[in-house]
């Protein structure tokens, strides 16, 4: 008999009596205003969090915040006058130099202060993990409360690779001291649109 | 491990010779537990959440074969190989084999504690291949050849200047420095310089989802994606208890994870993997390694429904004097007690035992695992099958002579009073482990049986 078939057959033995999988449900929050709290939320785990009106309003910003920057990658199209643009999978190993990646996310969520991002828009899976400092661009209507109605919304979605983004990479195992860039981003700035761009 | 032959009590009191770092050692987990009681207590849904996970949990055993079977059709449906392993040693041979077919001696990998459990990193370099571990703390045991003394913490138990010194010797920082954001941006680019250079890596799982085929991975550094987004070959271990059945579960257990243990919200990344890279291989090994076994113990099963927050150790009284390495197994604390005798009863016996039962384990645990009642019926399970203490044993055997009759009973008491009070030394003395960190209360001159005899025949 194979592992597989060993272990397969052990655990059928040994499993107790079926129960029944609970209801999940979405529970009511205590804030009705999910932008407000996202905002709170990402400041309070080391994130920067700006509110804008379109795309200029973010050039603007960035212009000030990465002056001395050497490479500016976006992977959208809306940035291709002020950044490298990012289209294609090629070797992730040339990444290593990218300052700033600009990424386009799905939507946040207000409790955690994170973003969802998916292979398809990132084109390459370790650019926002690369990267020195991270950019995520997302619509103000697509945040969410909870994680609970996060994943209602993926629910379907089709992706080789998905990863929710809370705030720069982070350590605190010297002593318990927070240190923001572990490996990954040691910033990360959110913007919120108030309008599809 | 290091400690194959010492118990709890011998490594503990090692530890505890040092008394400001037993102090210091206890207050920084229990500033953990604590940034953990502020994250929880502003969910008003809280204890709704951990019922629900419990109850997931509870299905998901009551149903592993049936999830490990479809959860293995949709992962390779999604492209992932998936391995089996029956124990560490297949474990450990499964992933060599993997690097050899790709020819890798050098990988990187990121915390996973069933690879700890498997002693997977002494394994491969005996087999000649160089694993660098990439989270913080685990590379910092690593350069100090030493096991994790904590779950998630790995590193809880060192301090800044010996962190400092270690990475003066390994990483050439300048002596002396002991600042942790300097520190971190020294391994930060001394294990950067690794992701981009080996070819595979090695991650563990946190949720492996039945419906999607998928698993996820948490991290606050960003290590298992550096790792896994830079290698040709991706090797995610788990354990069969990992599976949950829906993706939306996620949604429960995402919630609880990392507020019950750190007391953020959410790690910086929930990694979800479904479909190896373009180019890439992707493999899952699916480890039991005494598993199963456990889901037999009706009494222990619960156990598997562990998703490795390590609450139970932040907040054990024991753990936090103690320290992770006086429990000389890969999960330390008050789960890892019970976890370990299933592994094997007589070389962990004296774990279960490491506990006041006090139940604050049982208390903040996540998915509402029995701990201190499981930790006590194992207590009943190894003494019956004759793994205690022969001194506990004789000790035993002679209260319950005493106590079954009632004439040796009074006599018994008689003498003990008489020697506390005549001959101190008896028992004031270093033989006695209760005499250690406590001193003997004054000998009264009778007993409650003989004081209210004499009271009751002389009514006032």
């Amino acid at each position: 008999m194979s592992s597989r078939e060993r272990i397969l057959t052990a655990v059928k033995n040994n499993q107790p009596s079926f129960t029944q999988l609970p209801v999940v449900e979405n529970y009511v929050q205590p804030f009705t205003d999910v932008v407000e709290k996202y905002k709170i939320v990402l400041q309070s785990i080391g994130g920067t969090v700006h509110e804008v009106k379109n795309v200029d309003a973010i050039i603007e910003i960035l212009k000030v915040q990465f002056k001395d920057v050497q490479r500016i990658l976006s992977v959208m199209d809306a940035f291709s006058d002020y950044a490298e643009m990012y289209t294609k999978n090629d070797d992730p190993h040339k990444l290593d130099n990218v300052d700033v990646a600009i990424i386009k996310a799905h939507f946040g969520v207000a409790e955690n202060g994170s973003v969802w991002v998916t292979d398809d828009v990132l084109h390459e899976r370790v650019l926002p993990f690369i990267c020195q400092h991270l950019v995520a661009v997302i619509d103000k209507t697509t945040i969410v409360a909870t994680m609970q109605d996060a994943y209602d919304k993926i629910a379907g979605a089709q992706y080789g690779f998905g990863t929710f983004i809370a705030g720069p990479s982070k350590t605190a195992d010297i002593e318990q001291s927070l240190v923001l860039g572990a490996h990954g981003p040691k910033t990360m700035t959110v913007f919120i649109l108030h309008h599809q761009s | 491990m290091q400690n194959n032959n010492k118990d709890h009590a011998t490594l503990a009191t090692a530890f505890n010779a040092d008394e400001p770092r037993v102090d210091w050692h206890d207050e920084t987990l229990w500033f953990v537990r604590q940034k953990r009681d502020k994250a929880v207590n502003v969910l008003p849904e809280w204890e709704a959440l951990r019922e629900t996970a419990s109850q997931i949990k509870n299905n998901v055993l009551s149903n592993l074969n049936a999830y490990l079977l479809e959860f293995e059709k949709n992962a390779q449906q999604n492209g992932i190989t998936v391995h089996w392993a029956a124990d560490d040693k297949e474990h450990n041979q499964i992933v060599h084999s993997i690097l050899q077919k790709n020819e890798v001696t050098r990988i990187v990998k990121s915390k996973s504690m069933l690879t700890e459990e498997c002693h997977l990193n002494d394994y491969l370099k005996q087999v000649g291949v160089d694993v660098v571990d990439t989270d913080l703390g685990e590379r910092i045991v690593q350069l100090a050849n030493e096991a994790p003394s904590h779950i998630v913490l790995p590193c809880i138990h060192w301090k800044k200047e010996e962190i400092g010194e270690l990475f003066h010797q390994y990483l050439g920082t300048p002596k002396g420095n002991a600042d942790p954001q300097f520190l971190t941006a020294a391994a930060r680019e001394h294990l950067r310089e690794k992701f981009l250079t080996r070819r595979a890596a090695v991650t563990g799982v946190n949720f492996a989802i039945a419906e999607t085929g998928e698993f996820v991975v948490c991290t606050n550094e960003g290590n298992a994606d550096m790792g896994a987004h830079l290698a040709d070959v991706h090797i995610a271990c788990m354990g069969i208890e990992k599976i949950i059945p829906l993706q939306k579960h996620l949604g429960v257990f995402l919630r609880i994870l990392t507020r019950s243990a750190t007391g953020q919200p959410i790690t910086t990344y929930s990694s979800h993997f479904k479909q190896p890279r373009k180019g890439q291989q992707l493999h899952l090994v699916i480890v039991d390694n005494g598993r199963s076994r456990q889901l037999g113990r009706a009494d222990f099963r619960n156990s598997l429904k562990c998703i490795r927050c390590a609450a139970c150790f932040n907040t054990c009284p024991v753990y936090r004097r103690s320290g992770g390495h006086s429990y000389h197994t890969a999960i330390a604390g008050p789960i890892g007690s019970i976890l370990a005798p299933n592994l094997d009863m007589k070389q962990y016996a004296d774990l279960p035992f490491a506990s006041t039962l006090c139940g604050s384990c049982t208390n903040v645990c996540p998915v509402k695992i029995d701990i201190h009642q499981q930790l006590y019926k194992w207590r009943q399970v190894l003494v019956k099958d004759g793994h205690a203490p022969t001194a506990k044993i004789i000790a035993m055997k002679g209260m319950a002579a005493t106590l079954s009759s009632p004439g040796v009973y009074r006599l018994a008491g008689k003498m003990g009073r008489w020697v506390v009070k005549h001959l101190s030394f008896v028992v004031n003395n270093k033989l006695n482990p209760w005499y250690k960190q406590r001193d003997l209360p004054a000998s009264p001159d009778q007993s409650f049986g003989e004081w209210y005899k004499k009271n009751r025949k002389n009514p006032k």
